[in-house]
């Protein structure tokens, strides 16, 4: 079994999702409380990778990532080195593709939690920023723990963009999957065998977990891993 | 519908043909030809990594005629009775370039292999050596010029020939071991300059094709395959690259 492409993909689930905690949270409470009109829009590009095919998503990343666009032009300048092919650009290249798995079930859970308890806190003098501390995320942190569970092995498995941006590299960029999919090419299928039983043995573990722990909100609450209306 | 009821121009019958990245574009060419000596055909190709379709036709997938880059998975198929064994045939040679985009300062032609060690050369593309023949070759060109150990570490591979050489192509990488096919496609030509590895450098690559035991049009891949190794079709082929 190819250890190191399973300790890479451990390290980038990882990065992933403590960096979606932040920024997909932030932006599952804009999109569970503005009242924006455009809100929609917002909404739209962050579901986009759920039906966008990754290879759409590599294409553009290798393209804007690369030393030729400025992005990739001004990434090199300030750290000397380039984003394709690099821990880095794969990590940015997950948090996009992740980002609705955090977002969608975090924002259902906000959604969900009883308006009048957070405006009762409110009038109570609680600043905005305590209220969400302190009323909103627990109650809702069934929801926040599907989603980091969810994202965590969403990137475990993620392969399109992988292949598009990473080229491969043991160590940096070649990951479980990647590893898996050579195991096949290269018809060593006894080792293609064990490590993507150990994926699926995982797979069913975070799903079950995640279930389980919307059972465990159940009891009080009710509402899916999507946004149930 | 089947092959064998359809006589005479009837409705089109179908071939299928999973060819190896490298022809891309030889085999739109060729394919154009055929259809013109053929209109009763109907030619559908399909371009991935050779041991991709390998284990694809392992399990029955629906191909007619299988073009490897190399002779190696052909003969397995052979041997494991999932291709013809009168079928086997190589149709070319595949060459391995050194490929850089035109705004490169890599000057290919006086640093030939060492432009590999050229500080701008950052990152080189070469094929997956696991499975893409042309990345065994690549590995074996590096190893065989003495430089191996110190380009190692700026090696990325791409998952097949094609996708090596649109890691060059896209800037991404600053230079890539390809095939000469590619470089030598209508679209590459402006895009870059080329620089072709000495073929001692590396084993031949040798490139064969089988027709498949559960081929549904068993008699129309023949005909391709005549033609492919018919005079036209040779010089198509090399007009590509493949000698």
């Amino acid at each position: 079994m190819d250890w190191q492409a399973i300790w890479l993909s451990l390290r980038l689930a990882s990065a992933t999702t403590a960096i979606l905690l932040v920024l997909g949270v932030a932006l599952a409470y804009w999109i569970a409380f503005s009242n924006r009109r455009w809100k929609f829009l917002v909404e739209a590009v962050v579901a986009m990778p759920l039906i966008l095919p990754p290879t759409v998503l590599g294409f553009y990343l290798l393209l804007a990532l690369g030393p030729r666009s400025p992005i990739g032009a001004f990434y090199a300048r300030i750290t000397g080195g380039m984003l394709p092919f690099s821990f880095g650009g794969l990590l940015i290249a997950s948090v996009l593709y992740s980002l609705p798995f955090t977002v969608q079930p975090v924002a259902a859970a906000f959604a969900a939690v009883d308006r009048k308890l957070i405006e009762a806190s409110w009038c109570l003098g609680v600043s905005r920023a305590a209220t969400f501390r302190r009323v909103i995320v627990p109650l809702a942190r069934a929801g926040i723990g599907a989603g980091a569970v969810l994202t965590f092995a969403h990137t475990m498995g993620e392969f399109g963009v992988v292949l598009m941006v990473g080229g491969n590299i043991a160590g940096v960029t070649r990951t479980v999957s990647i590893s898996i999919y050579d195991q096949v090419q290269a018809l060593d299928y006894d080792a293609a065998w064990r490590t993507s039983l150990a994926l699926l043995a995982f797979s069913f573990a975070a799903l079950a977990l995640t279930y389980a722990l919307q059972r465990g909100a159940a009891g009080k609450r009710r509402w899916g891993l999507w946004p149930a209306n | 519908m089947s092959a064998g009821s359809a006589p005479a121009a009837s409705a089109p019958r179908k071939l299928t043909v999973a060819a190896a990245a490298d022809l891309q574009f030889a085999l739109t060419d060729l394919g154009r030809e055929f259809h013109r000596a053929h209109p009763d055909v109907d030619l559908e190709t399909v371009f991935g990594s050779s041991g991709n379709f390998y284990a694809e036709i392992g399990n029955q997938a629906p191909f007619d005629l299988f073009l490897s880059a190399d002779s190696e998975y052909p003969r397995k198929l052979i041997e494991a009775k999932l291709a013809l064994a009168d079928s086997f045939f190589v149709y070319g040679a595949g060459r391995l370039v050194l490929w850089v985009g035109k705004n490169s300062p890599i000057d290919l032609g006086r640093l030939q292999m060492h432009a590999l060690e050229a500080p701008s050369a950052k990152h080189i593309a070469i094929a997956n050596p696991q499975h893409a023949p042309y990345g065994r070759a690549a590995e074996a060109a590096l190893r065989s010029s003495g430089i191996y150990d110190r380009v190692a570490p700026k090696l990325v591979l791409g998952e097949n020939i094609a996708q090596t050489f649109q890691f060059a192509q896209s800037g991404a990488a600053d230079i890539g071991i390809v095939a000469l096919a590619l470089a030598l496609a209508p679209a590459a030509r402006e895009q870059g300059r080329y620089w072709e590895v000495p073929p001692d450098a590396y084993p031949k690559l040798e490139q064969a094709g089988v027709i498949l035991a559960h081929a549904a049009n068993p008699a129309d891949a023949r005909e391709f395959r005549a033609f492919m190794m018919s005079a036209a079709g040779r010089k198509a082929l090399k007009s590509y690259g493949f000698y």
